[in-house]
C-alpha cells in the first residue's frame, strides 16, 4: 500500500499570480467532492513527464473548508528534476492528474495561545490555509511575510485584505526587512513559531528563536525540500535480487518505482518516515537528507529514507 | 434491515443477553489456539454483510439499551466525558464522522440533512430531531462530542498528534476494561499504554504509534483487543472498582457459563479531516461463555488460549480469582480436535 | 494489576542551564535549594541578573537553605511559607512572562509535578520544563474513586484523605493532576486490606 489513497483531478484554473509562479486550482474529476483537510496539509502531485514519473509536494493553499476545489503554487525553478516545469510548460486547464490525499506534516500546534507564522516567498502558500482556518476558529495568530519585491511575493495583498492587521509584510527591494530579533523578543509564554521559505530563511528564523531562548518544542519549520542530486550509484535488492542504477538526478525511490517495485512513500519529502528502508550493506558513504532519522539511527547506517536520502558510493544492498 | 433493538440492563439485575444471529456475528479475536502480542492492525474496509464489520460504526440490537447505560453513567460520574480546550475542531470532525456513518448505515434508523453549515439530524431509535449549526457549539445542547457520543456505541478518545507522538486529549468512556480517562487524558501514547505488561518490551507500542502517526484520511484501520468480565457489565470502571470488584469471586464452576464473559473491543482509528487529529473508537462486545460454546470451535480455541495465557496477563486481564474455573469449565467442550483457520465460527 | 515499572512514570532528568534563556524562572522547594547553587555554580557571571527563584523550605528538612540563596545576589527571590502560596506567586508571574523564560522546577516530586502543572496551564509543553527531584520521595496520590488527592503520601498501602478507602499506589502517573493513581486495595475482597509499608521516604 506504498503512497496512499490517490484522487484524481481535473485543473479547472491556471493563474499567473507573481515572477515563475502559478496557481493551479483543481477539481475532482468526477465533478464530486474533494475531502477537506487541515490548515499546513500538502498533496502529493503525480506527473507523466515523458518516460518519467514525477511526484512532487505541495502545500494546499485554499480554504480548507473548501469542498470543491484544491489551490497549490507552482514556483518556476531551475532544478534539473523538472517538475515545477512540466507544471508550468505542459499542462493545461482541462488535463487530469492524479494526486495524494491530503497530508499534515506541518500542522498548528492547537494549545498554542499565539501562532506566529514567517513566510519567505513561496513559502507563503501553508500559511494562507492556516490562516484561513485559525481566523475561522478564532485563534490568535500574525503572519510575517518576506518577499524580495512587490512582484516576486505572490498573495501578499491578498492576504492582508483577509486579515488585515494581523498580516506584516516586508520588501527587500524597498528596504523593508523581516526584523526577526525584534519580533522574537516579546512573544506572550505559549507562543508557537512556524517558518516556511527557503532553506537558509529556515535555519536563520530557527537559530534567532533559539537565541532567544525559545524551547524546541514551540518551533515548526516545513523541511519539504526535493530530493537533492547526487553522483549516480547502484542498488541492489537483497531479497528480490535485483540490481537497479539511480541517476544523478534520480532519487532512490524513483529509481525503485522505474523498476517496477511497489515501495513506500508518503511525503516524498524525507519527513514522513513511511519509506524508512533496511540497508543490508553499503559500499560508500550515506548521504542522509531527511529529517527524521535521529543522530544515533544515522550513525548506525543500518536505514535509509529513500525518498531523499542516497549513497555517495558504490553500492547499496537493500532489505527489499 | 430493520435492527429490533432489545430491553435489556447491564448492572443490577443483568438482563443482557444475545439473539442467535448476535452470537453468530460476535467478534471472536483469537484466529489461533494461543494468544501473544501483535500489532493486529488491518485497515478497516467494509466486511460480510451482516457481520460487525459490515459498517464503518456498527449499530445492533443492543444500542437503546447501552446509550440508557451510558446516560446512566454520565449521571452519576459527569467525569467520564472530558475535553480539553484545543479539541473542539476535532470534537466537530468526529460529529460529522458518526453522523454520515449512521445515516449512510442505517437510513432507517438515522437521517442526516446538510445544507452548508445548517445541519438536521434524526435519531429515531432515541427519539431525536435537532437543527443545528455545524461548528457552532451554541446551537446543540450538549458539547459536540457528548453530543453525538452519547447516541452512538462504544468509547471514544480524540489523539492530537503534535512532536511524533499522539496525545489523548479527548474522551467519553463509559464502558471500559478499567482504565480511567480522568486520569489518563494528557496522556501520550506511550504513557497511556504504560500499565500494559510485556508489550513495551516487545516493541509492539513503538511500532503501533508509527504506524498511526501516518494514518492517512480515508484510509481507517481497526484492531480486535479483549479481556474477560464477570457479569455483563459496561462499566467496569476504575472509579467503581470497589463497588464491582466483588463480582469476580463470585464465579463458580456451577456458574461460569453466565457470570463469565468474553469482551471484544472492536478498537477503530480515523484521521480526522480538519483537526488532524485521529479518533479512537473503542467498541465492547460481550458475550456470556454459554453462548458462546454454541459454536464448538470458539469453545475449543478459547479454552486452549485461556489455557497457555501468561501469568502477567492473567494478572493485568484481572483473571486471577476465576481462571481455573472457567478454564476447568471450558475444557468439557474441548475435544481436542483442531480448529479451523479465520476467527469465524464453524 | 500492575503497580511499578510503568512507563508513565515520569523521568527527572536533573536542572541543567539554557544559556540562551534570557530569563531563569526557577521554584524550588526543601532540598530543591541544593540545586539552584549547583545551577548558579554552573551558571555564567550574567546568571544572577537573569534570575527569579521562587523558594519554599516545604514539607522536607530544607533548614538554612535560604541564607545560601539570598547570597547569591539574584535579580529576585521569593521565599514563600507553603507550597500553595508559592503556586499562587508563581502563577500571577507566568500570566505575564514571555517567550524566552526558562522554567525549572527542583523540590520532592508532588512539587515538581505541582510546578509542570501551572506551567502548561500557562502554554509552556511540560518537555520544556527542567526538572530535578530532591528530598522526599513522598507522592501526590489520587484516589480513582473519589477523585481527591492526598498529599505527602510515604506509604502503600495509605487511607484516602477523602473517602477513607485503603488506597494501594500505582507507579501509573498524570501530568494533568501531577499525581498517582491510588486504587482501593480491597475492593475484591472487602477488609482484606494488607498492612501498609513506608517505601517513598
Amino acid at each position: 500500500m506504498s503512497g496512499g489513497a490517490e484522487l484524481r483531478v481535473k485543473i479547472a484554473e491556471i493563474e499567473p499570480v507573481a515572477t515563475d509562479v502559478r496557481r493551479f486550482r483543481f477539481v475532482a474529476a468526477d465533478g464530486g467532492a474533494l475531502p477537506l483537510f487541515s490548515g499546513g496539509a500538502h498533496v502529493v502531485v503525480g506527473m507523466e513527464a515523458g518516460d518519467r514519473r514525477i511526484r512532487n509536494a505541495y502545500s494546499l493553499m485554499g480554504s480548507p473548508f473548501d469542498e470543491s476545489s484544491y489551490q497549490v503554487s507552482v514556483l518556476k525553478t531551475r532544478d534539473s528534476r523538472g517538475g515545477s516545469v512540466f507544471l508550468h510548460e505542459r499542462v493545461a486547464v482541462g488535463d487530469t492528474l492524479v494526486i495524494s490525499h491530503p497530508v499534515n506534516l506541518f500542522p498548528v500546534d492547537r494549545r498554542a495561545r499565539k501562532h506566529l507564522f514567517i513566510a519567505g516567498g513561496i513559502g507563503i502558500t501553508p500559511f494562507l490555509a492556516m490562516a484561513e482556518q485559525l481566523s475561522e476558529e478564532g485563534a490568535r495568530f500574525e503572519l510575517h511575510y518576506a518577499m524580495r519585491a512587490r512582484d516576486c511575493g505572490a498573495y501578499a495583498e491578498e492576504a492582508a485584505r483577509l486579515y488585515g492587521g494581523r498580516v506584516h509584510l516586508y520588501c527587500s527591494a524597498e528596504g523593508r526587512r523581516l526584523p526577526v530579533d525584534a519580533l522574537l523578543a516579546n512573544q506572550p509564554l505559549g507562543t508557537h513559531l512556524y517558518v516556511c521559505g527557503p532553506e537558509r530563511m529556515i535555519e536563520g528564523v530557527i537559530g534567532a528563536a533559539r537565541d532567544a531562548g525559545w524551547p524546541e518544542e514551540n518551533l515548526h519549520a516545513e523541511r519539504f525540500q526535493a530530493p537533492p542530486a547526487g553522483e549516480p550509484f547502484r542498488a541492489r535488492l537483497a531479497r528480490s535480487g535485483i540490481s537497479i542504477d539511480v541517476g544523478p538526478h534520480q532519487s532512490l525511490l524513483e529509481a525503485l518505482e522505474a523498476a517496477g517495485i511497489d515501495a513506500p512513500y508518503l511525503c516524498r519529502g524525507g519527513a514522513c518516515g513511511q519509506c524508512e528502508t533496511a540497508i543490508v550493506s553499503c559500499d560508500g558513504t550515506l548521504v542522509h537528507n531527511d529529517h527524521y532519522l535521529t543522530p544515533e539511527e544515522r550513525a548506525g547506517a543500518a536505514k535509509i529514507m529513500t525518498c531523499v536520502s542516497r549513497l555517495a558510493g558504490r553500492e547499496l544492498v537493500l532489505d527489499l | 434491515m430493520g435492527l429490533v433493538f432489545k430491553t435489556e440492563t447491564f448492572r443490577d439485575d443483568f438482563t443482557f443477553s444475545n439473539s442467535p444471529a448476535s452470537i453468530r456475528r460476535f467478534p471472536f479475536p483469537f484466529d489461533r489456539d494461543a494468544y501473544a502480542y501483535s500489532v493486529n492492525i488491518e485497515p478497516h474496509t467494509k466486511g460480510a454483510p451482516g457481520s460487525v464489520f459490515e459498517f464503518p460504526i456498527d449499530v445492533d440490537e443492543h444500542y437503546v439499551a447501552e446509550m440508557h447505560d451510558r446516560a446512566l453513567v454520565l449521571k452519576a460520574d459527569p467525569l467520564r466525558c472530558q475535553s480539553l480546550p484545543h479539541m473542539i475542531t476535532a470534537e466537530w470532525d468526529l460529529v460529522e464522522l458518526l453522523m454520515t456513518s449512521m445515516a449512510e448505515a442505517y437510513p432507517e434508523h438515522f437521517t442526516l440533512t446538510r445544507d452548508g453549515d445548517a445541519w438536521h439530524w434524526i435519531n429515531r431509535p432515541l427519539g431525536i430531531d435537532d437543527r443545528f449549526t455545524f461548528g457552532d457549539t451554541a446551537t446543540l445542547p450538549l458539547p459536540p462530542m457528548e453530543y453525538i457520543t452519547r447516541q452512538c456505541q462504544g468509547d471514544f478518545s480524540l489523539l492530537d498528534q503534535r512532536d511524533n507522538n499522539l496525545w489523548m486529549d479527548a474522551g467519553i468512556v463509559t464502558t471500559q476494561a478499567d482504565w480511567s480517562l480522568d486520569f489518563d487524558i494528557g496522556m501520550n501514547f506511550m504513557e497511556w499504554h504504560g500499565p500494559v505488561p510485556l508489550a513495551h518490551e516487545a516493541g509492539v507500542f513503538d511500532r503501533a504509534l508509527k504506524f498511526l502517526l501516518n494514518l492517512q484520511l480515508g484510509r481507517p484501520v481497526r484492531r480486535l483487543n479483549w479481556t474477560m468480565t464477570i457479569n455483563p457489565r459496561l462499566d467496569t470502571s476504575p472509579e467503581n472498582y470497589h463497588k464491582w470488584g466483588t463480582d469476580r469471586t463470585t464465579v463458580t464452576t456451577e456458574n461460569v457459563g453466565d457470570k463469565v464473559h468474553l469482551r471484544v473491543e472492536l478498537q477503530a482509528l480515523w484521521r480526522l479531516p480538519r483537526s488532524n487529529a485521529i479518533v479512537f473508537s473503542i467498541r465492547c462486545y460481550l458475550i456470556k461463555l454459554s453462548e458462546l460454546v454454541t459454536s464448538p470451535k470458539w469453545a475449543r480455541r478459547l479454552h486452549r488460549v485461556l489455557k497457555s495465557l501468561p501469568p502477567e496477563l492473567i494478572d493485568y486481564k484481572g483473571l486471577t480469582r476465576y481462571h481455573p474455573q472457567t478454564v476447568e469449565w471450558l475444557s468439557k467442550f474441548d475435544d481436542g480436535a483442531p480448529t479451523s483457520p479465520g476467527i469465524g465460527p464453524d | 494489576m500492575l503497580v511499578a515499572g510503568i512507563k508513565s512514570r515520569p523521568q527527572y532528568p536533573g536542572l541543567v542551564l539554557d544559556p540562551k534563556a534570557r530569563l531563569h524562572l526557577i521554584a524550588a522547594e526543601g532540598e530543591g535549594a541544593l540545586a539552584v547553587l549547583a545551577l548558579a555554580a554552573a551558571g555564567g557571571p550574567d546568571f544572577p541578573a537573569k534570575t527569579v527563584v521562587y523558594y519554599t523550605p516545604g514539607g522536607s528538612a530544607g533548614a538554612g537553605h535560604v541564607g545560601s540563596l539570598e547570597a547569591l545576589g539574584l535579580d529576585a527571590l521569593h521565599v514563600t511559607p507553603t507550597v500553595p502560596t508559592l503556586l499562587t506567586r508563581l502563577d500571577v508571574h507566568l500570566a505575564t512572562a514571555t517567550m524566552g523564560t526558562r522554567l525549572y522546577t527542583a523540590g520532592a516530586e508532588g512539587f515538581l509535578g505541582q510546578v509542570v502543572q501551572l506551567g502548561e496551564r500557562h502554554g509552556i509543553d511540560h518537555l520544556s520544563i527542567r526538572t530535578e527531584h530532591c528530598g522526599s520521595l513522598a507522592r501526590r496520590v489520587q484516589c480513582v474513586h473519589c477523585k481527591g488527592i492526598t498529599e505527602n503520601v510515604t506509604t502503600s498501602i495509605v487511607p484516602c484523605a477523602h473517602c477513607g478507602l485503603s488506597l494501594l499506589v500505582r507507579d501509573h502517573y498524570s501530568r494533568r493532576l501531577a499525581a498517582f493513581m491510588g486504587v482501593c486495595v480491597d475492593a475484591e475482597a472487602p477488609g482484606e486490606v494488607p498492612a501498609a509499608e513506608e517505601i517513598f521516604r
